[in-house]
């Protein structure tokens, strides 16, 4: 049993896998073993998503204490309006589409970190008060748009292999890159380094304001192709596309065991996160709960697993 | 990285009178823009909304004071409303019980918040969605009937004075001597300026992030209410931008988000200036409805943008 406790306490992100398949199995106990198979195959598709905007926001979070990308929600909208308009329902425009989200996503990053950086505006009032912009832009962009993906794309994100969803097996192996990312380059270290003590990572020679540069942009990109991937899987691109992905890309960075302190990051831990998220809004679904109830449950559930997985102790 | 700000000289007081010359410069927009509405009813109008907005301002306010953020507020205040257009009517014990029930849970999570040392962005966006659902619960479609008395006293025309400015006046009075005034503010804003230290000094930390967030509660609780004295009927959603608008609202009154360093006045500034500008500037400029959004977004970086500029030439 303590040996238990140690798998858990030395891989935070073994705890968010375990949870994932406590709630599945609750469901298919619930369903007499029915359709387990299908619900796995859905949910692998639904945390692709949480998990490309979680890659991003856990390496903004990585940077220290305040720091945040809320400007996620409306950058997905923004961009997945981008994205279809750009397609313009052509199937050979589909690469375009895709440079021109995550191009518009980009540049949302790089806005963000400037309004950062040259005005002195905290994080999270700087990418919200970008939000609010965003908003607007997506809002008189998107008026009487072409908001259908071409066939052939959303085939595509909708596509299976063995059972797996392609753009899930692409994701793992886009965190498989991440992950080296973070722990084999200098850019990853120094992320790390920037996260535990700004100063010391300055002082050290870490090119500190580069590194958030390069941070900021890199999550408004992984937002604006998620953008693009979420319109062709559901077939339709809106402006609230984004809007559950604020809570989830949080979520699944801390739940997974990155640290809202900063410096400390984990990567299998955001898989094992979203997939816990989705299967439990699936469990709940099987369960027939209502949206009031699937609501009170998920909040409560996230506020619950974040104390018992996401605190240290108190005493500063 | 940051200078601490010195205690005297111009600068300090440039950010204090920031909040009243912005809120001033608004005002003289409107008046250019259209003169009539400089005026007893005019006020009425354009300030409809303003009381629910300045006390959500000031929920966010005591949460700030302790360094944290409410991610919540909003949906709690839809949570809020909704209850009031049903159970307060139907039955106002009831009504009266949850709310204040209500207000215990914002203390408790102040309780787990410290005790565990969790961020507060994540629980508070966590709780959103319960104060989201548990709305939805109780009014599954907007409709239901606000209490009478809460309609009467919201219709409420003092004479010369209107009731929105009335109001501001008194929440700045009641938050400023809460805060400003007496020792236990004067605590509540140290723990957000060096806890460690409150801590030795003898005072409960956790205790002072129950007051915090349960002052929280109080004021999100009354911000529910009003909006529903305006609005009449409940709505799950009808809360949804109070959240950004408060956090705003704060900051724009010179308010910082680590330190312990609030100005309830100015904050009461900041969310009149910010229910001026969100709506009645916006109209009588002709913005269009599309960029409304996007011009409250630009109001609060140029505010922060000359917030930054008065900083950096006091070094």
């Amino acid at each position: 049993m303590t040996r238990v406790a140690d798998m858990f306490s030395e891989r935070p992100w073994a705890l968010s896998f375990f949870g994932a398949v406590l709630v599945w199995l609750a469901s298919i106990a619930f369903t007499g073993g029915m359709g387990g198979g299908d619900m796995l195959t859905s949910a692998m598709a639904l945390a692709t998503f949480m998990v490309i905007v979680g890659v991003g926001q856990m390496f903004v979070i990585t940077l220290g204490p305040g720091n945040v990308d809320l400007s996620l929600p409306a950058n997905i909208g923004l961009s997945s309006a981008v994205a279809m308009k750009v397609m313009n329902n052509d199937d050979s425009l589909v690469a375009v589409g895709l440079l021109a989200a995550a191009g518009s996503g980009f540049a949302i990053g790089i806005a963000n970190y400037l309004l950062i950086r040259a005005l002195r505006i905290p994080p999270i009032i700087a990418t919200l008060s970008a939000s609010f912009i965003i908003q607007s832009i997506a809002i008189s962009y998107g008026r009487g748009l072409q908001i259908k993906p071409p066939d052939g794309f959303a085939d595509f994100a909708n596509a299976q292999l063995l059972g797996l969803p392609v753009l899930a097996l692409g994701t793992i192996l886009f965190t498989i890159a991440a992950a080296i990312l973070l722990q084999r380059t200098l850019f990853g270290r120094g992320v790390l380094a920037t996260g535990q003590n700004m100063n010391a990572a300055h002082l050290a020679g870490v090119p500190v304001e580069r590194i958030r540069t390069i941070t900021y942009a890199m999550c408004g990109l992984l937002g604006g192709l998620n953008g693009a991937l979420l319109a062709a899987y559901f077939r339709g691109a809106s402006n609230d596309l984004g809007s559950e992905y604020l809570l989830a890309s949080i979520a699944v960075a801390v739940i997974g065991g990155t640290s809202v302190a900063g410096g400390k990051a984990n990567l299998p831990g955001i898989w094992g996160a979203s997939l816990f998220l989705v299967l439990l809004l699936t469990m709940l679904n099987t369960f027939g709960a209502s949206p009031g109830v699937r609501m009170v449950l998920s909040g409560a559930i996230i506020v619950g697993v974040i104390t018992i997985a996401g605190g240290r102790p108190s005493g500063r | 990285m940051e200078a601490s700000a010195p205690r005297f000289g111009v600068a300090p007081l440039a950010r204090t009178l920031l909040p009243a010359f912005s809120l001033a410069l608004v005002l003289a927009a409107i008046a250019t823009l259209n003169p009539f509405a400089i005026s007893y009813m005019g006020f009425n109008l354009m300030l409809n909304l303003a009381i629910p907005i300045i006390l959500a301002t000031m929920a966010q306010l005591f949460v700030i004071t302790g360094n944290d953020l409410d991610l919540s507020i909003g949906s709690f205040i839809g949570f809020v409303c909704c209850v009031a257009a049903t159970w307060l009517t139907t039955d106002p014990l009831l009504g009266a019980g949850i709310l204040l029930g209500s207000i215990i849970v914002y203390a408790l999570l102040g309780a787990l918040i410290h005790w565990r040392n969790l961020p507060s962005i994540v629980v508070t966006l966590g709780m959103s969605f319960v104060w989201q659902g548990l709305a939805v619960l109780v009014l599954p479609d907007p409709g239901g009937a606000a209490p009478e008395w809460l309609m009467t006293l919201m219709g409420f025309q003092p004479y010369f004075i209107p009731f929105p400015i009335l109001a501001a006046i008194v929440v700045a009075a009641v938050t400023h001597f809460l805060l400003m005034g007496t020792s236990y503010g004067a605590i509540l804003r140290a723990s957000g300026g060096n806890a460690a230290a409150v801590a030795r000094a003898g005072w409960s930390l956790l205790r002072i992030k129950m007051a915090l967030f349960a002052l929280a509660g109080l004021f999100g609780a009354l911000s529910g209410l009003a909006l529903i004295g305006i609005t009449t009927s409940g709505d799950a959603n009808i809360g949804s931008g109070y959240t950004l608008l408060a956090i705003a609202g704060v900051i724009l009154g010179g308010g910082e988000f680590v330190g312990g360093r609030v100005s309830p006045i100015g904050a009461v500034m900041g969310a009149l200036t910010l229910s001026l500008a969100s709506s009645s500037l916006l109209t009588f400029m002709q913005v269009p409805p599309d960029w409304q959004v996007a011009a409250n977004g630009a109001i609060l970086i140029i505010v922060l943008a000359a917030r930054a500029l008065i900083n950096r030439r006091k070094a």
